[in-house]
């Protein structure tokens, strides 16, 4: 069967791209659009790796197929910096070393950015109920929770 | 001060941003699924969908002919190899072993076992090949159960394995590989001794490391027989070692490219996908890339051994235990060499005992072949000793910490497995535990309080390190062991402190095997301990060429040269009036003096010091769904000296959370058949952030002599106390001691529900 030819917008910017039906966003943006940060953990939607937002809505990207970009507008890890100037999340987890192998930490910071613009001063719970999508098995969450919070705690303050 | 009485430190114990974190927050960094080469081809695995079965004939021709297929391949492209023990991560195994494990031979061991693979020109062809592969199978009895594969008449997996330390040797086949003992003084004379005595059987299930990168390889063999692998693993050099081995092939043929990590806990100091890529980039000539789907990591690596753990401890009235008796029964999954002997060697490490006697047996059963995890064998003889501990605490009316104080392990304490124990701080722990608040923090209704402890020896071993200065006077160090959670920056810290200089001006790489000298995987809590070793050695050699370099620069002797903050100095007034020379100085003119500067050190690092931790934790169970809510959680561990405290803490948090997954959650669910009915994460069920409070953690410091700046090993540690931490708490909080793991909703309401019962007639 015939590609798709699909337009979207990825991280501001408009791209066009084929895909078989089957494709699912994931496999798009690592396969044919070379988006690795945004990782495979588990192809189910249960560990939350390839976190990504869609029309600023988080969302697996291994459960949404290639073809339904159209005409959404989709961000990954690759765009939350703006250019070498770091988003205060991706600060915020450097500092409070809320990493450790790396692997979980592009959806952890898509899914923290969300959580932020969804609600700006989240209470603990809120913030480890928001990222229990998110799996994480070198950290135990601790230094996650803190960045997060110490994040929307600064935004706040700055805003 | 530095423990050579130097200078005091000023990088050491501080927490600098790690060097590779803008790669790994911006989503920058290559793990092992995001490197490709052109032309590569996606190669897949056929597994097994049975337990145990005999494969009578394997026909691929109809895959082979499916459009896009460029290769296929069985064990029958493998060289069959002898029997031949090998020193594997942390535990001993066997070639042939790991040949048949990465692509069954013969037969196939449980659901899962490799029996195939396939390289073709999309995922959906190799797939298309997959299905294609006809495998006749003669399915036999499977055991799944460590315990029913001891039974007489249990199925065999291997006609040839007699269990080995029985005396005399049998002459039938067995399920057990091998039976062991530790002993010291006279066990049963001692318990003759004992006021009160402990006999309790325990048992855990085998968990999966749950990395949340599965494996991923790219592999290239070209026609001049040169093979190229590009993969996430916890040593390069062990692939190479490895591969060479499994396939025949000469090290020096093989260059592996360490990509980052993805967390490993000891599940990736073996091969699975690279010797079939490599095999398969033979056949087709091109570059092949494999990559496990989760399903793949669940059914076919890892996971550690469950096992059974019957203990037996006397104490005296006022408190002094006296012997201690264990039997472990560790299965092994599908071939030999379970982690049951450092179970036996931690067991009973805690306590200053005369008499102690632990047996051993290494058992194979029809599940994936076990891999290390995280102080591998410990946590599963601890569950059972530290729950026994916290019996004999209840009935002697004792508090548990006091207990343990009293028969702590200290300098000079001699271990059941052997050495005297030198400088460790087990005691220091306690203490912390008793001095934080939570120790005194109020308790609700159906809320308990447990504390435990944990023992790791911790490694040296073979480490490489280069240190090459650059022109502009920043520094290059390059070492041979993936940084699986922040080791580069330890490496960087250490180079630092020496030269004098700011860790910014350090840049560390981890290098392909073809670009640094040896070192041994990353495992074993070795990694800042031994291959940190061999980054201040070479950095001290730098050192001294720089003085050599300023010394004649000035025409004075090196003698008469001194290095401090970075820079050359005259060592007192009669060496000279000179300008200071920094580094950037003597770079910028190293042509003039003598060419570039760079040092390498091998070594192989002895004197790890031993790792000792205390955990206390307070939960609340739910009468109703038998949940367990983690309410407070305390680790203290003693780190020697913490180079990257951040780290340091990082490791203890996430050892504890991944026990306390072990202790209320995780399992494999088999039915009837032997095929694993949960293999993902929806169904494995590891921690989530909403499932756990912070983490509280206290480092204590109690130097390790053999370390430049007495470091030890602090990633295994924290993974032994939890479960029995919260199986102690679980009965303070409800009266109910659970012996068997995962302490699950269902388990915990049964035992409430059995409590109601007994209470009612």
């Amino acid at each position: 069967m015939a590609k798709h030819h699909i337009s979207t917008t990825i991280n501001g910017e408009p791209v066009e791209f084929l895909c078989n039906t089957e494709q699912t966003m994931l496999d798009v943006l690592r396969d044919e659009l070379h988006l690795t940060g945004t990782k495979e953990g588990c192809a189910t939607g249960d560990c939350g790796a390839c976190s990504i937002t869609v029309d600023g809505r988080l969302v697996c990207a291994c459960l949404m197929l290639g073809v339904e970009a159209e005409g959404h507008a989709v961000e990954t890890i690759e765009g939350m910096a703006d250019g070498d100037k770091l988003h205060p999340l991706q600060q915020k987890f450097l500092e409070y070393a809320a990493l450790q192998c790396g692997i979980c930490t592009p959806g952890f910071l898509i899914a923290s950015k969300a959580l932020l613009e969804h609600n700006p001063d989240p209470t603990e719970e809120e913030a480890r109920y928001w990222l229990a999508g998110n799996l994480c098995r070198c950290t135990g969450y601790d230094k996650i929770i803190r960045a997060v919070l110490d994040t929307a705690a600064d935004m706040r303050g700055a805003s | 001060m530095a423990p050579d009485g130097t200078t005091s430190l000023r990088i050491i114990g501080t927490r600098p941003i790690r060097p590779d974190g803008v790669d790994k927050v911006t989503g920058r960094a290559q793990f092992g699924a995001d490197f490709q080469l052109p032309g590569q081809l996606i190669g897949k695995v056929l597994r097994s969908p049975h337990a145990h079965a005999r494969i009578r004939s394997i026909d691929t021709s109809k895959a082979e002919a499916v459009p896009g297929v460029k290769a296929v391949m069985t064990a029958a492209d493998m060289p069959d190899i002898p029997n031949e023990e090998a020193f594997v991560g942390e535990g001993p195994a066997n070639f042939r072993d790991m040949s048949d494990n990465t692509m069954a031979r013969g037969k196939v061991l449980y659901d899962g076992h490799a029996v195939a693979a396939v390289a073709a020109t999309s995922a959906a062809a190799a797939d298309a090949a997959l299905s294609a592969i006809k495998v006749d199978y003669e399915v036999l009895p499977h055991v799944i159960e460590v315990e029913d594969a001891m039974v007489e008449g249990a199925p065999i997996l291997h006609d040839d394995m007699f269990t080995a330390g029985v005396d005399p040797k049998p002459t039938t086949p067995s399920n057990v590989s091998r039976r062991m003992v530790f002993q010291l003084g006279d066990v049963d004379a001692a318990f003759e001794k004992a006021d009160i005595v402990i006999e309790r059987k325990y048992k855990t299930a085998p968990v999966h490391q749950g990395y949340i990168e599965p494996h991923a390889c790219v592999a290239q063999y070209a026609a001049d027989g040169q093979v190229q692998i590009f993969c996430s693993s916890q040593g390069q050099f062990m692939v190479r070692a490895y591969v060479a081995k499994l396939l025949g092939i000469d090290i020096s043929e093989i260059r592996v490219t360490p990509l980052e990590i993805g967390g490993g806990f000891g599940g990736k100091t073996l091969v699975y996908l690279e010797p079939l890529a490599v095999v398969l980039s033979r056949k087709s000539g091109r570059p092949v890339k494999m990559v496990m789907t989760r399903e793949e990591v669940f059914r076919g690596s890892g996971p550690t051994s469950g096992g059974t753990v019957w203990v037996k401890i006397g104490a005296t009235r006022d408190g002094v235990i006296v012997a201690g008796d264990a039997v472990l029964k560790y299965q092994a999954g599908a071939y030999a060499g379970s982690p049951v002997g450092p179970g036996c060697m931690t067991a009973f490490a805690m306590y200053d005992l005369q008499d102690v006697r632990i047996t051993g047996y290494d058992v194979v059963t029809n599940r994936p072949k076990v891999a290390a995890y995280r102080a591998p064998g410990a946590p599963i003889s601890t569950f059972g000793v530290e729950s026994a501990v916290d019996e004999l605490a209840r009935e002697l009316g004792m508090d548990p910490v006091e207990l343990r104080l009293k028969n702590a392990a200290k300098k000079g304490t001699k271990a059941a497995y052997g050495p005297t124990f030198g400088d460790i701080g087990y005691v220091e722990t306690l203490e912390a535990v008793k001095n934080h608040p939570n120790y005194q923090a109020p308790l609700g209704p159906n809320q308990g309080r447990g504390v435990a402890s944990g023992f790791w020896f911790n490694i040296g071993g073979e480490s490489s390190a280069t240190v090459n200065i650059n022109e502009d006077g920043t520094a290059v160090v390059a070492t041979g062991n993936p940084d699986i959670g922040g080791s580069r920056a330890s490496m960087a810290m250490m180079a630092a402190e020496v030269l004098g200089i700011d860790v910014e001006r350090v840049r560390p790489i981890v290098a392909d095997t073809s670009s640094v000298g040896y070192c041994f995987l990353t495992g074993g809590s070795r990694v800042t301990f031994a291959t940190g070793m061999a980054v201040v050695e070479a950095s001290r050699a730098v050192v001294n060429e720089l003085k050599a370099r300023a010394a004649k620069t000035w025409d004075i002797p090196v003698e008469a040269v001194e290095w401090k903050d970075g820079q050359a100095l005259p060592a007192g007034s009669n060496a000279g009036d000179f300008e200071p020379l920094s580094l950037e100085d003597i770079a910028a003119t190293s042509g003039r003096t003598g060419g570039p500067i760079a040092s390498t050190s091998s070594l192989n690092a002895q004197g790890a010091g031993p790792g000792f931790g205390t955990h206390l934790v307070d939960v609340e169970v739910d009468r109703e769904t038998g949940h367990v809510k983690v309410l407070r959680y305390l680790a203290t561990q003693d780190a020697g000296r913490a180079i990257h405290p951040s780290y340091v803490e990082g490791q203890i948090q996430g050892g504890a959370v991944q026990g306390i997954g072990w202790a209320l959650n995780e399992e494999y669910i088999y039915d009837e058949q032997g095929r694993l009915e949960n293999p993902g994460f929806l169904d494995y069920r590891i921690p989530v952030a909403s499932d756990l409070p912070m983490i509280d953690t206290v480092v204590v410091e109690v130097p390790n002599p053999r370390h430049p700046y007495g470091a030890r090993g602090v990633g295994e540690v924290p993974i032994v106390p939890p479960m029995a931490a919260m199986a102690n708490a679980i009965q303070d909080a409800i009266g109910i001691r659970l012996t068997e793991l995962p302490m699950s909703p269902p388990k915990v309401r049964k035992a409430v529900d059995e409590q109601t019962a007994a209470a009612e007639e």
